[in-house]
């Protein structure tokens, strides 16, 4: 098992490196540059002082050199749009918030995207299927920014304990967590749903039931425990999605998470941010990855995660 | 067995959810104030982070209308938003313009118990232009003389001629006679900031802790993209002035969550209005709604290098075959004023009338003159409408769903007309900025607003050695005329010239004015002392909360 965790850990910093380097030709290749502003154009002269200020008057090869290093040492360097806080700062006061929102979103997709899951396949084709039919497909299909507005709404604004926007206890969370957990909730049970169906009719299952076993016995410990492996594959980038937030649910309710990073660092061409946040995202993708793979084998006892490693 | 266990887990956390959240002992953000203190804070949206609350390093409303409060230059605006002495005590100019010498006023002090001297104004305006600053906003201050050049990294800090003559007066030479550099020195860049800190410590205004200003207000708390609280600055001079104890600024970006706060009672005051929401208070005549006044301009640039756009006559009929007044009234709906020139209303002329009014209305919506100019233009470069056409031409806008509606509208205005197509490319500002100044486009739109008022803010755009000149017009009259209206202070000659300018300029169209920017915002009944200066966010630092 350490042998496997070194090799995926060496190979991952290889894939960095290759992120690191995309990342770098990517951003470099589009137009435009940190300093523009939408409403006002800068002169020329206080372009070159803000260009050697973030040393962007280097040669790219150099400035290519320098993020590499820099990285290596974990150090994001300095926000082009921000003379605040540094990349780093910025993510580690992000990270957090926008995690406990992942978690909180992940708890309740993981509780109920199962459930629902298993209900609609023990009634296929009855009422209760198609009531989480409906709940998938509205999970899936509708957009977060209208989910959110939908519940700001009809839900904030109605009761005076659900705070409308905003950072600061649990209350606020309720309902971004809620937004956030609407997608991955409706896709975790759709593949419950169709993995209980394959596994409802397998043979073993027949064998169990005429072996005189309990109902709630052959579906927790047989159906459930075959049927929920499609959904650990898909949970590596659901968690590492949901820990990173989400830009249009932390913009609708004014979260300070890391979400908006993402999609602010590009449209404002802060190359240190979006350079820092996609390392950043890759290492927690890297992680949930080899933890899902771990926890594989932890389910189910026929994978192995080397060969021949019995 | 274990299906109803999760069940039952799921229902009780669900229950756990809905009942710490509304029995928790937390109050909402607006009850806080309601308590026995009775403090008078004003709550309101700042929009976006702030990327820096140093005077030197700010650009943008984000964060000039946080430093207002807590920052107060050599002049000020007073309650009645008329532009008085703040700092300075006292001011004289040489008689030819280019020389002031501002005398501050006894017994002011920064927020740390520091006396502020004319030490500490000469220290920021040479700091700010330090090309190591780089300072996104330093040519605000190249009216002083010596200034540009050493932001350029040729001339030396000695040369900028600013000097504090003594702890109470200091003087400052201009390049040239500018009748507005009072009113500059009410600007954000012109800030001071605390010599003795700014020196000792370069990280200060990263943290309240250490945020040292002079303004009526004071920097307490600052959560990064969550919210600001500002706390009344009781060593201000004109501390009496100031009715509220604080300010409470959240940063949220989200216009229709800030809107519902709003409605919900938890701001006092929001000025990122949604267009929507502004169309339907217009139509009630809600009383909240207010719509000020915004020195800005919506236009398209025309690139004269792309045949038939060349031609005069072929602008002039594109521009006057818009109707502005459809355009806001049913598309921005945002109380914008059609354009009639460039130079929106607001701004004075020499004899104290709106520069607007005096010039008159140099764009007329006409269609059949519109008609007529595009033909014959179109018919002088040898092209038909099938091979205008069969050129492609787009509209280039930035991606934003106000913007293709506006971009919608002109299209289809111009080809019910003229018989024209002309397509719609969205890109972001960025590509945007860069394709326009590369030449890369036929019709984008743009916009300018400006820092202060006065018409050259705007006509000088528009000279052919301008870098923003993005609509590539080169006239050598009408560079003469902007060189007399930047080289005197005789207000006469200036907007006699400026008046000729712009008449000169709308009669070659080499760009296309929308509208005028409004700014529109909405203010709960009970909050007086609000009020709008042009070239600002909406004054609250005088503001007073009614039972």
């Amino acid at each position: 098992m350490s042998k496997y965790i070194l090799k995926r850990l060496l190979l991952s910093i290889i894939t960095i490196w290759a992120i690191i380097t995309i990342t770098f030709v990517l951003m470099n290749a589009i137009p435009g540059n940190p300093f523009a502003n939408e409403n006002r154009k800068i002169p020329e002269n206080i372009y070159e002082n803000l260009m050697k200020k973030y040393g962007l008057d280097k040669p790219k090869t150099e400035q290519y050199i320098t993020y590499l290093k820099n990285i290596a040492k974990f150090d994001f360097g300095k926000s082009m749009r921000s003379d605040t806080e540094t990349v780093n700062e910025m993510i580690s006061r992000g990270f957090p918030v926008s995690a406990v929102l992942g978690f909180e979103a992940l708890l309740i997709s993981l509780i109920f995207g199962p459930t629902l899951g298993v209900i609609a396949a023990l009634y296929r084709n009855k009422a209760p299927d198609y009531i989480s039919m409906i709940i998938s497909i509205i999970g899936v299909s509708v957009p977060g920014f209208l989910m959110g507005t939908f519940l700001i709404q009809f839900v904030a604004t109605k009761f005076d304990c659900i705070p409308i926007g905003g950072w600061g206890g649990f209350r606020h969370t309720i309902l971004p967590s809620i937004t956030l957990a609407m997608m991955p909730l409706a896709q975790i049970s759709r593949l419950m749903r169709s993995g209980m169906l394959e596994v409802l009719n397998q043979d073993y299952l027949k064998t169990a039931r005429s072996k005189g076993l309990a109902g709630s016995v052959i579906i927790m410990k047989h159906a459930v425990r075959n049927a929920i492996l499609p959904i650990v594959s898909i949970l590596g980038t659901t968690i590492s999605n949901l820990l990173t937030g989400s830009f249009v649910i932390e913009k609708i309710f004014g979260i300070p998470g890391i979400g908006m990073f993402f999609i602010n660092s590009v449209f404002n061409r802060d190359y240190t941010l979006i350079m820092g946040v996609t390392v950043f995202y890759s290492i927690v993708l890297i992680i949930t990855m080899l933890l899902v793979d771990i926890a594989y084998t932890l389910i189910d006892p026929r994978i192995r995660l080397t060969k021949g490693g019995h | 067995m274990k299906k109803r266990l999760v069940l039952f887990t799921g229902i009780l956390l669900i229950l756990t959810m809905i009942v710490t959240g509304c029995f928790s002992p937390t109050v909402k953000a607006g009850d806080e104030n309601a308590g026995s203190t009775k403090k008078k804070i004003l709550r309101a949206n700042n929009g976006s982070e702030p990327g820096s609350l140093d005077p030197a390093l700010a650009q943008g409303t984000h964060e000039s209308w946080v430093l207002e409060n807590v920052f107060e230059g050599l002049m000020t605006f007073d309650e009645n938003g008329k532009l008085v002495e703040g700092m300075a005590e006292s001011y004289e100019v040489s008689e030819d313009g280019t020389t002031y010498i501002f005398i501050l006023r006894n017994g002011i002090t920064w927020t740390n118990g520091d006396p502020i001297t004319a030490e500490d104004f000469e220290y920021s305006w040479k700091r700010a232009l330090a090309p190591e600053t780089a300072g996104n906003y330093a040519s605000i201050l190249y009216y002083i003389r010596g200034a540009k050049s050493y932001n350029a990294g040729e001339g030396s800090a000695d040369d900028v001629l600013v000097t504090a003559l003594d702890k109470k007066t200091l003087e400052v030479t201009l390049e040239t006679p500018i009748a507005y550099f009072l009113e500059l020195t009410a600007f954000y860049t012109y800030f001071p900031v605390n010599k003795n800190v700014a020196e000792k410590n370069p990280n200060w205004a990263k943290d309240p802790a250490t945020y040292v200003s002079n303004g009526p207000f004071k920097l307490v708390e600052w959560k990064h993209n969550d919210k600001i609280v500002l706390e009344k600055n009781k060593n201000y001079y004109n501390a009496r002035k100031i009715k509220l104890d604080g300010i409470d600024l959240d940063i949220l970006e989200d216009q229709n969550t800030a809107w519902q706060k709003y409605r919900g009672g938890e701001y006092d005051l929001l000025v990122d209005v949604p267009a929507s929401v502004i169309n339907q208070l217009k139509q009630e005549s809600n009383p909240e709604l207010e719509i000020g006044l915004q020195i800005g301009t919506y236009y398209y640039n025309i690139n004269p290098n792309v045949q038939p756009f060349n031609n005069p006559k072929v602008r002039k009929g594109l521009s006057i075959a818009i109707d502005r007044k459809t355009i806001v009234e049913q598309v921005t709906q945002g109380g914008q004023i059609p354009a009639v020139g460039i130079i929106p209303p607001g701004m004075e002329d020499e004899n104290g009338d709106d520069f607007r009014k005096s010039v008159g209305d140099l764009i007329k919506y006409d269609t059949e003159e519109a008609k007529k100019l595009f033909d014959e233009g179109l018919a002088e470069e040898g092209m038909t409408i099938e091979k205008f056409n069969d050129s492609n031409f787009v509209i280039l806008y930035n991606t934003a769903e106000s913007q293709k509606k506006i971009a919608q509208a002109i299209q289809e205005m111009w080809r019910e007309l003229f018989g024209i197509k002309i397509g719609l490319e969205n890109v972001d500002f960025q590509t945007k900025l860069n394709r326009e100044q590369s030449g890369d486009y036929q019709v984008s739109r743009s916009g300018w607003m400006v820092d202060f008022m006065d018409p050259v803010a705007f006509l000088d755009l528009w000279c052919s050695d301008s870098a923003f000149n993005d609509a590539k017009y080169n006239n050598p009259k009408y560079d003469e005329l902007i060189k007399e209206a930047k080289s005197t202070n005789d207000q006469n000659v200036r907007m006699a010239a400026m008046k000729e300018a712009e008449i000169i300029l709308m009669e070659a169209m080499p760009i296309i004015p929308i509208y005028f920017y409004t700014q529109p915002y909405t203010v709960k009944s009970n909050v007086s002392g609000i009020f709008k200066v042009p070239i600002r966010y909406p004054v609250i630092t005088y503001a007073d909360l009614n039972e």
